[in-house]
């Protein structure tokens, strides 16, 4: 039998996925020898036009990593999922819009305003925006559409598996290969390569009884290291986040800020984070409540930092 | 007119697409290097706490989130008004010495070093890290993946994590470091620096040895003259997490030299309408279109500019091999864009001995890793250099530390204009009367790599080769030819 054929690419992301496929090392060697890439173009000599050449279905395992924020990360979605059998959104910003869609709090418009216009330092007297199409002297210019709304990969193709985290951790990108490599894959549509319990689950701080007076960021503490932030009224996503990174950020004791996506059985990991907060809130005084909840001050940026584009709240009304 | 359209060029942060205009004799009329992407962090970072910057920005890249993870705590200091103790700032920088160790490494093993190992007209079968390990053997092979991941280690074990380290904190860092870890720091920085000096010498043996590779690297077509950019410490001496940011002519004279807070005196950016990065210059000499020379704005920020805006290196070996440098290549400031690479491999050697040097720090180990702020938070500007040049992170706040506005001007972003300017001149130099050189493909893929591996990390990668391609269309956009790099 011949070796599975896989491709691996990125939309809107920072690349950091990519990388944690290249941190695997001696191990990709490994598993290059088990599967043939028929598509990366971070790594191969692979087009497009090669792409488009595939019969449809013809490539067993797609990888796709980044958001869809431009219309050639669209165009590019709707490619793989047709040449591919299986489709998996690789990381936090396919599978729930990642750090990109913080910008469907704001829109198009605003962005390019403040980026060719505002900033102290753009000198643009004649308010130039870039466009999809310019004339230059010498003929005409294309750039892809900058889209004002970012969507998960699910929102714009059909999706079999999602890999969650930001990146996705090393162990857990070798687990996935290997679940690949062997063919036996769980059912269409689950996560794979990480932990089916929440991250509280396999965080060594010590509960307390998480009764939150006051709510503290984190340059204003120096926390214990060995109990639950929550205990400390620092807020950390835990309670609302799927576990399987290890918990390094609690290990250098900072808080989770939810990168691994909601745990599961919750599609709103912000509205499951918000409830757990609140009913760790420690008093029955409304007046008293209400100020410690002033504490929360950026909800969405805190409770939807890479998953805004998959929750019910998707983005800011236009 | 003719137009060669050569597309895409992957990076690291999204694609490039170069467009290249040929005139009715046949040769360059010009060239247009497009990035088709965006973001918005500019925007959509409003209303978020200022201390999650370093969280957020950190996805700007994940090939250097370390430098933006930098960058934008020492913004947070600036904006909170806080000074770290001691020993934070010593974490800091020996996490980002660590930080540069691994990224130069990956840089000229993976992605530039083939050209020259292999040399530019090898087979690209064999132009890629498998075929480095061919040539150099298995031992060094072993031995690189061992040197980058021992420097990837120290990263996580001040930084918190191997990708997107969590970290930074105004006044300070999360945590210290055991005697443990720190003794395990020193053995490493003893075992980089011995590496970089290998390093070195692999350089002289095949690159600087070999005849085709120095003219190569004399050539008109790699030489482009202009401003240059870089951090020094108090010294004139290059440093990468700290100091003024110093600006040379193409002579090599002082033009400017400014700390974080001043950036905007010094530095505009210019729109056009058909890419979507924009193109900083410098202030005071203004724009003047993607040209060169003294008249011109355009300045670049790479490992060359850095070490031509110094006056030297902090550490001793590094120092030796800098004189080195200057001295075959006939005094500062170089021009040669390809001796990039060479000055990156001198500042490997400065990063491995910094790491060492910081490792023996008594207290390194301190206990004492942050100052809490207590001032009212409004205004600050944070300035590392990236590996890709100079990175300035910009925030204003309201009372409670929210973000109200962003400016960022990221480390490629720096070298946007002399990477068209290096495009054009390539293409300029081997297209003539029609006939495109299949070396056009491979020379034009070396101009911009010497700059960056996030335009380069498409071209040598595991098992690596670049996705170039060269179309040659009529006025009519009909497809005339089309060329594979060989």
């Amino acid at each position: 039998m011949s070796n599975p054929k896989a491709a691996i690419y990125w939309a809107s992301s920072c690349g950091g996925c990519e990388i944690a496929m290249l941190e695997l090392g001696m191990n990709l060697v490994d598993i290059s020898k088990k599967v043939d890439i028929v598509f990366w173009p971070a790594a191969l000599d692979f087009k497009y036009s090669d792409v488009e050449a595939m019969p449809n279905k013809s490539i067993d395992v797609s990888f796709f990593n980044g958001a869809i924020q431009t219309s050639e990360n669209e165009h590019m979605a709707k490619l793989l999922r047709e040449k591919s059998k299986i489709l998996i959104a690789f990381g936090a910003c396919a599978y729930g819009g990642g750090i990109p869609a913080l910008a469907n709090t704001t829109s198009r418009e605003q962005i390019f305003t403040r980026v060719y216009k505002e900033t102290p330092t753009t000198d643009n007297p004649d308010g130039i925006i870039p466009q999809t199409k310019s004339q230059v002297k010498e003929g005409e210019l294309t750039i892809p559409e900058f889209y004002n709304t970012v969507r998960t990969l699910n929102q714009t193709v059909d999706v079999d598996y999602y890999v969650p985290g930001c990146p996705p951790v090393g162990e857990q990108v070798l687990a996935v290969m290997n679940t690949v490599v062997s063919g036996k894959l769980p059912p269409k549509g689950s996560v794979i390569g990480a932990s089916d319990k929440s991250l509280c689950d396999e965080c060594k701080r010590v509960k307390g009884e998480r009764k939150i007076k006051k709510i503290m960021r984190t340059y204003q503490v120096l926390p214990d290291t060995e109990k639950c932030l929550l205990d400390q009224g620092v807020i950390c996503m835990g309670p609302a986040t799927r576990g399987g990174c290890g918990a390094q950020c609690l290990d250098a004791n900072m808080p989770c800020r939810g990168c691994y996506g909601p745990v599961p059985g919750v599609l709103d990991q912000g509205a499951k984070m918000l409830s757990a907060l609140a009913s760790n809130f420690d008093s029955e005084n409304e007046e008293e409540i209400q100020k410690i909840a002033e504490g929360v001050v950026d909800p969405i940026g805190t409770f939807y930092r890479y998953g805004l584009a998959r929750s019910l709240l998707r983005r800011a009304k236009a | 007119m003719t137009n060669v359209t050569i597309n895409p060029i992957t990076r690291l942060e999204g694609h490039g697409k170069i467009e290249i205009f040929l005139n009715n004799e046949g040769n360059v009329e010009n060239v247009y290097f497009q990035v088709p992407e965006l973001r918005g962090f500019e925007k959509f970072c409003e209303g978020r706490p200022v201390e999650e910057m370093p969280d957020i920005t950190s996805r700007i890249c994940g090939v250097c989130p370390e430098a933006h993870h930098m960058a934008s705590t020492k913004a947070l200091d600036a904006v909170f008004h806080v000074d770290p103790p001691p020993a934070a700032k010593k974490l800091r920088e020996l996490f980002y010495n660590a930080f540069y160790v691994a990224d130069h490494t990956t840089h000229f093993y993976i992605l530039a070093g083939p050209d020259f190992v292999m040399g530019p007209n090898a087979p690209k079968a064999e132009r890629n890290i498998l075929g480095v390990i061919g040539k150099v053997g298995r031992d060094v092979g072993a031995s690189v993946i061992k040197h980058r991941s021992d420097a990837m280690d120290v990263v996580a074990m001040i930084g918190g994590r191997r990708i997107h380290p969590t970290c930074g904190l105004p006044g300070g860092v999360s945590k210290p470091i055991s005697e443990t870890e720190r003794a395990r720091i020193e053995e490493i920085a003893k075992s980089e620096i011995e590496f970089a000096k290998f390093t070195l010498k692999l350089f002289d043996d095949l690159v600087l040895g070999n005849k085709e590779y120095a003219n190569l690297i004399r050539s008109d077509i790699y030489t482009t003259q202009t401003y240059y950019m870089g951090l020094v410490d108090d010294q004139n001496r290059v440093n990468f997490y700290d100091g003024e940011v110093r600006v040379v002519d193409p002579q090599g004279n002082e033009f400017a030299k400014y700390s974080a807070a001043e950036y905007q005196q010094h530095l505009s950016e210019h729109v056009e309408p058909w890419t979507y990065l924009k193109y900083p210059y410098l202030k005071k000499v203004g724009w003047k279109g993607l040209v060169g020379g003294k008249d011109s704005g355009v300045y670049r920020a790479t490992p060359l500019s850095r070490l031509n805006v110094a006056e030297g290196m902090a550490t001793p070996l590094a120092q030796v091999e800098y004189k080195r440098m200057y001295e075959t290549l006939g005094g500062k400031p170089v021009h040669a864009t390809l001796a990039t690479h060479w000055a990156r491999l001198v500042e490997l050697l400065y990063a491995a001995e910094r790491m060492h040097e910081l490792s023996r720090e008594p207290e390194i180990t301190s206990q004492n890793v942050r100052t809490i702020p207590t001032a009212t938070p409004d205004e600050g500007v944070g300035i590392v250099e990236a590996p890709r040049g100079t990175l300035t992170h910009h925030y204003q706040t309201d009372e409670k530390g929210l973000v109200k506005k962003v400016n960022l001007i990221v480390g490629t972003t720096n070298n946007h204009a002399a990477i068209s300017i290096s495009i054009k001149q390539a293409a300029q130099g081997l297209i003539k009367k029609g006939n495109v050189s299949e070396g056009l493909l491979n020379m034009v893929e070396m101009a911009f790599r010497a700059y960056d591996p996030c335009f380069g990390c498409a071209t040598h990668t595991l098992p690596g080769q670049m996705p170039l391609e060269v179309n040659i269309y009529n006025r009519q956009r009909m497809l005339l030819q089309s060329l594979r790099r060989p």
